[in-house]
């Protein structure tokens, strides 16, 4: 861990912020996508029966 | 081989299918070496102390809030000029992923400045204009979801987005339009190719902003993919049930 010195707090709450967030839209457009592919298969296979 | 066939949604779908596995590498890589580079290995600043550790995330994902718009601005124009509705989801795809960006770069900036500038926030002209953009990206989600149709919802959306893309402008070059404000000009500009950081924080910058962009071109695409398959989904329930 290096020093940060008098400024630990905000660098280190900057990074927690920004990747919880980009994690949080990783996740969410992953999720999305998965529920996608899911209920096309789903509509497909309801059309072919 | 041209590039209006990418909007064949099939093709697009190959293309993504294809490109994400080594966009998601490249990116993930990029963006890691990037911000352990910049958090790690790079020298307190002589005036801001550590907190210029902060400029690996707040640069990128600003530059990201605004080339996202750009492209969502690109995509709008294809839809109303040539009505191709892959270029139409795709704006639409990025949206969020936009936001997200204007959120960080406003979050990190935020906490980059109380202790820079003695305050979280001041109404100075690139801040300003950035949370203008950070509405019109709410804004542009929301007439999206509030217009059953998704042609019309297209149309309306391309054209906020026409209006969004002054403010797009208005955030990069605010520093330069008003000469006056808190925030400082750009420190690495494109154009001129002249910048004001040494390379020891210049060469992880870099890696990041090109770890943000990698990571956008991704989502981009998965996001997409993701609008293809709903419309598609959408289009086979209204068929099934005009059939029964």
């Amino acid at each position: 861990m290096p020093e940060l010195g008098k400024y630990a707090a905000e660098v280190l709450s900057a990074y927690a912020v920004s990747l919880l967030l980009l994690a949080v839209l990783i996740w969410m457009s992953l999720r999305r996508d998965r529920r996608a592919k899911a209920a096309l298969r789903a509509a497909e296979e309801g059309r072919d029966a | 081989m041209s590039l209006w066939e990418y909007a064949n949604p099939v093709r697009f779908l190959r293309l993504s299918a294809k490109a994400q596995p080594v966009l998601w590498v490249a990116a993930g890589l990029s963006l890691s070496l990037g911000l352990l580079w910049g958090f790690f290995g790079t020298p307190d600043d002589m005036r801001q102390g550590s907190t210029v550790k902060i400029i690996y995330l707040h640069v990128p994902a600003a530059l990201m809030a605004i080339n996202a718009w750009f492209m969502m601005l690109v995509a709008s124009l294809i839809w109303l000029i040539r009505r191709h509705h892959v270029s139409a989801l795709a704006a639409k795809a990025a949206a969020p992923v936009g936001l997200m960006m204007t959120l960080i770069a406003l979050v990190t900036g935020a906490i980059w400045g109380q202790p820079m500038w003695g305050t979280w926030w001041a109404w100075d002209p690139r801040l300003t204009s950035f949370l203008i953009l950070f509405l019109f990206y709410l804004g542009y989600i929301a007439l999206w979801s509030a217009i059953d149709d998704p042609d019309t919802a297209a149309d309306f959306t391309s054209v906020l987005c026409l209006v969004g893309s002054v403010f797009a402008v208005l955030s990069r070059y605010a520093v330069k339009f008003w000469n006056q404000g808190l925030h400082q000009g750009t420190s690495v500009p494109v154009a001129t190719g002249g910048r004001t950081i040494s390379d020891v924080f210049f060469y992880p910058l870099v890696l990041s902003m090109v770890g943000f962009g990698l990571l956008f071109i991704a989502l981009v695409f998965l996001r997409t993919g993701t609008e293809i398959r709903q419309r598609r989904t959408r289009a086979l329930l209204a068929r099934a049930r005009r059939g029964g």
